[in-house]
């Protein structure tokens, strides 16, 4: 008899060898820690560099409470704005066909693409004291340019492509059955979007809602052009990191900068709560 | 007392869906839409439901001007094809949805609604599966929550689009049994889109076979079998003809092999 020919010891087809498996690890790893990690720690290094006393020092200031309180303003105004703008985008681009609407789902990705200052700009253009309304808006005394409503306008510019980009293939993956049925059931308008839409959509509307925020409170370059920087008045959180910084109180900057980075990790690690805590309801809305 | 559809037309930019659709149908009757895909069916039976708007034509229901009375008002309960359930809410509250929307003055009580929900779920045989979700659900019995759903609202009419089409041969030959005890049970005027002769011809009090927008012949079953108007009615029901004889031979397993 002869012997039982020894099969090949079975492999899945994209295995690689261990040293590969080891050696990208090893890169996305290290990638993450000096480019993502490190800057970060650096920053809460640097804020405690003399002691917590000092850091917490910075938030006695007058300005620096003046910052805070601004850019959660700032942010408490454009996320709902965009939240409601977002809703609408993504609702027209999912649910209906109209000429245009891929020139539409370009026109939401513009913020990514066009570079912040250069939206702040065009709003100084606009509404500035030499800009196109700049008289009529002087006339009545209106303040849009250096003040909070051109902050506001800036964030929203800014962070209007995150909720509708969250919302878009989602909407687009659900289609337009249930809402009908609804409809067929007797359902108002309003009903039908309070009791269909929005639940299945909630999800997805709260990963762009924290996105959006995340990037409201920490916008830069568009909401430097028409801030102004006027101290205790229009300067938001990342405008007064630069100031201190420009003064050489180190310890200051750093310590705002900390207040902003933590507010990116609290915002990060409710994300990452709501996912492990509601896994089961997530994919039942996901999947059908 | 009595549908009555007269040269219904519909466009979709280039593509005419309907080119003049006309048939009258009695009150209470169970009638088929068959016809292969892109025949217009569908779209006839969204244009009754109110999802759709014709470009021309009307139609008359029970005595009113049908295509003028808004979908959420027509109580037209629809089932569609992949069901559309709520996927977000348990069985029992999609079947209550048509109740729970209404406004207060209608609405009934919360005990009353619950009490409807149960005899519904009676009624489709899915006692106890109240608080399931739609995706722990079988294709079969989705179908059926599907059908509570639209029949919670008391429906003047019953349109069902392809309401089988996902299911198994042997799910599907069920539940058509007892859809037709149902329809038996409870006359409600009942249009009814297939692609599948013999569900058409076994089901239906008329059958209206469609062809590229148009009625080729509307009839009882057996006139349609009896004497097809056009060759392709002919065609389509020899069709059938041939697979029921393949059904019949004893060796073959029960779910002939179809392409659709």
């Amino acid at each position: 008899m002869a012997a039982p020919i020894p099969a090949r010891r079975p492999r899945s087809p994209i295995e690689d060898g261990a040293f590969t498996r080891a050696a990208f690890i090893l890169i996305a790893i290290g990638f993450i820690a000096l480019f993502l990690l490190l800057p970060l720690i650096t920053v809460f290094a640097q804020a405690l560099s003399h002691g917590v006393g000092e850091a917490l020092a910075a938030f006695d200031d007058p300005d620096a409470r003046s910052a805070i309180r601004l850019t959660f303003l700032v942010a408490a105004i454009a996320v709902p704005l965009n939240v409601v703008f977002g809703i609408a985008a993504a609702w027209s681009v999912a649910k209906f066909d109209f000429p245009g609407k891929s020139f539409l789902v370009t026109l939401i990705d513009l913020p990514f693409s066009v570079s912040p200052v250069i939206a702040g700009l065009v709003y100084v253009l606009i509404f500035g004291l030499q800009g196109w309304l700049g008289p009529l808006l002087r006339d009545h005394n209106i303040k849009i340019i250096f003040a909070l409503p051109g902050l506001v306008l800036a964030t929203v510019f800014v962070t209007f492509p995150f909720v509708a980009r969250e919302l878009i293939p989602l909407m687009t993956d659900q289609g337009r059955d249930e809402e009908e049925a609804a409809v067929s059931l007797g359902a108002s308008g309003w009903s039908t979007f309070r009791r269909v839409t929005l639940p299945n959509i909630k999800w997805g509307l709260l990963y762009g809602v924290l996105l959006c925020n995340a990037r409201a409170m920490g916008e830069f370059g568009a909401v430097s052009v028409v801030s102004g920087h006027i101290r205790g008045l229009t300067n938001t959180m990342p405008l007064h990191v630069e100031v201190l910084y420009n003064d050489y109180q180190y310890v200051g900057a750093f310590a705002i900068a900390s207040l902003l980075a933590l507010l990116a990790l609290v915002t990060l690690v409710v994300k990452s709560f709501l996912e492990w805590r509601y896994a089961g309801e997530i994919a039942a809305v996901h999947r059908h | 007392m009595s549908l009555v559809v007269e040269s219904v037309a519909k466009r979709f930019s280039r593509f005419p869906a309907l080119k003049g659709v006309s048939f009258t149908a009695p009150q209470g009757a169970f009638v088929a839409l068959l016809g292969p895909s892109g025949s217009g069916k569908t779209t006839l039976l969204r244009i009754l439901g109110g999802l759709e708007f014709a470009d021309l034509g009307q139609v008359t229901f029970d005595g009113v001007d049908w295509l003028s009375v808004p979908a959420r008002e027509r109580r037209a309960g629809f089932v569609f094809q992949q069901y559309a359930l709520f996927r977000h809410m348990n069985v029992a509250k999609n079947i209550a949805f048509g109740l729970n929307v209404r406004p207060r003055r209608t609405r009934p009580s919360r005990a009353e609604i619950a009490r409807r929900v149960e005899e519904l779920l009676h009624l489709v045989q899915l006692e106890g599966l109240g608080k399931r979700y739609p995706n722990e659900l079988s294709g079969g019995q989705r179908q059926r929550v599907a059908l509570a759903r639209a029949l919670a609202i008391e429906p003047r009419m019953l349109l069902l689009d392809e309401p089988f089409g996902a299911l198994d041969a042997k799910v599907r030959k069920d539940l058509r049994v007892w859809l037709r005890a149902l329809h038996n049970r409870t006359g409600i005027t009942t249009i009814f889109v297939t692609h599948d002769q013999d569900e058409a011809l076994e089901l239906a009090d008329f059958v209206a076979v469609m062809n590229a927008g148009r009625i080729e012949q509307i009839g009882t079953p057996g006139d349609i079998r009896a004497t097809p108007a056009s060759p392709f009615v002919a065609d389509f029901i020899e069709r059938s003809a041939a697979n029921a004889k393949v059904v019949a031979l004893p060796s073959r397993p029960a779910a002939p092999l179809r392409l659709h």
